[in-house]
């Protein structure tokens, strides 16, 4: 029998969380590739707020010179982080600029010196074996750390621990379950000493004694590196879950790892656990020591219309239009997404520029939009949303409300809030049903009426 | 470079469609239908063909009254599949106009009323069929032996022609009594059940197998059964429904008989007689008209299961598959409403979990 038909086998005993889907993966393109470095664009477009919060506030002006690794923005608040000079060059203006979530923000735009070395010089070194957790998180804060995996909160309020709770375990999320995207899997790979540092920063912020590392066992290989730089009685340890969408989901993954349930409305800490991304910790262990800030990140670029996908290092403002030339599109592009395909955004215009929260650009074709937007049927009521539903709610009931335009009802009884709008519930749907879309828009429109209540 | 689309997330979907879902129902019905047709020769094709052509015809008239894309909806193969499972439980002799009648029946009363697709409340091949024999009992009842088509004494196609559409030339020559009503008319009349199986020939082969006199699809247990399980390795139905409904007769089924075996035959003969077998499959597990949680599919599968035994031991009728799933739609809206999904972080009642103000796991 084949090593791989015996691993299959073990695998079923991997843990797990109850309901979800299987869609195809399409990571072996770029999984296997080494990270590679894209060129600076001739311009870079950093928005002010790329972060879960508020945005940060700018300290530069137009007509000044700033030096790569440079501060341009201070945190605009607790729940915001700085911004720093992607790369040495002028600020050319501060104006609107559009963004991959609709409305335009404002954005500096950075004239970058082509000339120029293009070294990080500018940064502030720092032990953190010496610093309290207080310290560390200030840190984090001026680093402009945020969660890299798409949620963009910032990294500093997700280790810090409200009085009165306690942390014992950091739960890293490596399940990267988005299908295409392989960033966290080449970060694992590439950089598991700087990760495996950055853990052991956090694990001391937040004040966990242990971290759990999980990682979907379709990445077996990055599991084998990052145990073999730990000792057999570390208090890290790498946990194999199963593959399967949205295993990556904070409070799933925190089920399949500990068993322990979030309860609803409440945050990871009420169960004593911390959780943050391998990306960001990875970059956590290699900027928080040098005192630099968050200036690239690593970007899977994939989807059936590019020419040299693969997984490459871009600095934050890149337009996706010079992205894009560099990687080499073909002719039927008809959609750009920013993430993964179960959760990302779509763009609607190329002017968009890569922020901390951009896993993946995919470029898709025609076909892909045709099965999109395909005929909808009325609901047969096969049960597959609730069948697939991680929350465990009941997708189709909440869609025949939202239809009705019952949105009170859906949140107070059918309990909407709890819907992280994963969209397993409209990828299985065989009618055809845009469940997730239903469930995004009443969560908006409840959203909106409570502010005005309020 | 073309324009960009901007649309919602997901951008990628699973392959199931309603079609898809409608057509391997509808093959993995053809091997027991194969069957009935081989054994029962021409005119039950005919009954066949004539309950799909009446529901598509229906089925187009009622979506053009509504204003509904008529190609569109046809294409769900829906209403094939609906007039399939009623010809499947129709006598296989049974005149053409049963046929139309059921075919048509099914779809306007059973489904287009409703609002068609989706919002039917009542499995409407079942509804058809209830139809049927509640109105023309004497010739839902009318079963034949079977006669293997191309065999000595079967009717040719002409013959099988004239049989559906111009009726059978001597009834009695014919004519004769499936097992399960064997059975109960000879307990009206006071035979105990042994007797009236020693004197109806109940043989555990020929009933599994389907030599027996029956309806059109129903007579193979084995063969529905095999379809039945490609429906659940495909996973378009789930093992509930069929396991509590086959499990709830044979249960009461065992127990009735440890009791009084003169009064009731044991579970096998249950399991491998009438319509049981496809209506645990095929019919109780109708998407539409059945709960959508596990556990409410649970109850709605013994509920089936129980009102089936119930039906056939003390009712009126021999059968009661079809009674049973109807009486049991029914209840699904109430069983939904009931039978809730614990929530993540929710208790069962709906309630969030409670959050432990000074929790001690880090100390401890």
């Amino acid at each position: 029998m084949n090593l791989k038909a015996l691993t299959k086998i073990k695998n079923v005993f991997n843990k797990s969380f109850a309901h979800g889907i299987h869609p195809r993966e399409y990571k072996d393109i770029t999984a296997s590739l080494p990270i590679r470095r894209l060129p600076f664009a001739p311009r870079l477009y950093i928005p002010l707020n790329q972060n879960i919060g508020s945005p940060s506030e700018a300290m530069v002006s137009p007509g000044q010179e700033v030096l790569r690794g440079q501060p341009i923005a201070k945190a605009g608040g607790y729940l915001s982080v700085a911004l720093h000079a992607p790369a040495t060059g002028l600020i050319e203006d501060i104006r609107l600029m559009p963004s991959a979530k609709g409305p335009k923000v404002k954005t500096i735009v950075l004239k970058v010196y082509e000339a120029d070395s293009q070294h990080v010089v500018y940064n502030n070194p720092c032990d953190p074996a010496r610093m309290s957790s207080s310290e560390l998180l200030q840190a984090i804060q001026d680093c402009g750390l945020v969660g890299l995996g798409g949620a963009t909160f910032p990294t500093h309020a997700k280790l810090h621990i409200p009085r009165g709770h306690q942390v014992d375990t950091l739960v890293v999320n490596g399940c990267e379950c988005e299908p295409y995207l392989t960033t966290d899997h080449r970060v694992m790979l590439e950089q598991p000493q700087q990760l495996i540092n950055g853990i052991r920063i956090a694990m001391k912020a937040a004040g966990a004694t242990q971290a759990i590392i999980g990682v979907e066992d379709n990445k077996l290989d990055a599991i084998e590196r990052l145990r073999s730089l730990l000792r057999e009685d570390d208090s890290i340890r790498v946990q194999a879950v199963k593959t399967k969408y949205p295993q990556g989901a904070e409070r799933l993954l925190i089920k399949a790892l500990t068993g322990r349930i979030v309860p609803s409305g409440g945050h990871s800490h009420d169960v004593g656990i911390c959780s943050n991304n391998v990306g960001t910790l990875a970059q956590l262990g290699v900027l928080l020591p040098q005192g630099q800030g968050l200036i690239e990140r690593v970007v899977t670029i994939a989807g059936p219309e590019v020419e040299r996908p693969g997984n490459y290092i871009i600095p934050i403002g890149t337009p996706l239009r010079f992205v894009l030339q560099q990687v080499g599109v073909k002719s039927q592009t008809q959609e750009v997404i920013l993430g993964g395909p179960m959760m990302g955004d779509a763009v609607s215009s190329l002017d968009t520029p890569v922020t901390k929260g951009v896993s993946g650009i995919l470029v898709f074709g025609e076909s892909n939009v045709a099965a999109e937007s395909r005929q909808t049927f009325p609901c047969i009521k096969c049960g597959q949303c609730v069948k697939a539903c991680p929350m465990h709610l009941n997708p189709a009931q909440l869609s025949m409300l939202a239809e009705k335009r019952d949105y009170i009802t859906m949140e107070q009884r059918f309990h909407l809030k709890n819907c992280f709008e994963c969209g397993c519930c409209a990828f299985v749907c065989p009618a055809g049903i845009p469940l997730v879309q239903y469930l995004r828009i009443a969560k908006a429109i409840n959203r909106e009426s409570q502010l005005k209540v309020a | 470079m073309n324009t960009l689309t901007a649309q919602a997330a997901p951008h990628t979907h699973g392959a199931n469609s309603v079609s898809r879902i409608m057509l391997i129902v509808i093959l993995t019905l053809v091997p027991a239908t194969g069957w009935g047709v081989y054994q029962f020769g021409w005119p039950a094709l005919n009954v066949l063909v004539l309950c799909v052509a009446s529901a598509l015809l229906a089925e187009a008239a009622c979506l053009r009254l509504a204003n509904k894309p008529v190609g569109l909806f046809l294409k769900d193969g829906s209403a094939i599949l609906t007039a399939w499972l009623l010809a499947m439980t129709l006598p296989p002799w049974t005149p053409w106009w049963i046929a139309v009648f059921g075919g048509t029946f099914a779809i306007v009363v059973g489904k287009q009323i409703f609002g068609g697709i989706g919002q039917n409340v009542f499995n409407p091949a079942m509804l058809a069929r209830v139809a049927l024999l509640v109105s023309f009992p004497m010739e839902m009842t009318f079963w034949v032996e079977p006669k293997p088509l191309f065999s000595a004494g079967a009717p040719n196609f002409m013959e099988g022609l004239a049989i559906t559409f111009l009726g059978v030339p001597s009834l009695d020559s014919v004519s004769s009594a499936s097992i399960i009503g064997h059975v109960k008319t000879g307990f009206t009349q006071g035979h105990s059940v042994a007797d009236s199986l020693a004197s109806g020939q109940f043989d555990i082969f020929a009933q599994g197998l389907g030599t027996v006199a029956g309806s059109m699809g129903e007579t193979s247990a084995l063969l529905i059964g095999l379809g039945g399980l490609v429906l659940l390795a495909l996973r378009i139905i789930t093992w509930h429904i069929p396991v509590a409904m086959l499990g709830t007769v044979a249960l009461l089924a065992t127990l009735c008989n440890l009791i009084a075996p003169e009064l009731y035959p044991n579970a096998l003969f249950h399991l491998l007689s009438g319509g049981l077998m496809l209506g645990a499959f095929f019919i109780a597990t109708d998407l539409v008209t059945s709960p959508s949680t596990r556990v409410g599919q649970l109850i709605f599968g013994a509920g089936c299961g129980a009102l089936v035994f119930v039906i056939r031991s003390w009712g009126s009728f021999p059968e009661g598959v079809g009674f049973a799933v109807l009486l049991m739609n029914a209840a699904t809206p109430l069983i939904d409403h009931y039978v809730r999904p614990r929530i993540y972080g929710r208790n069962r009642k709906g309630e969030p979990l409670a959050i432990k103000e000074n929790n001690e796991r880090g100390a401890s």
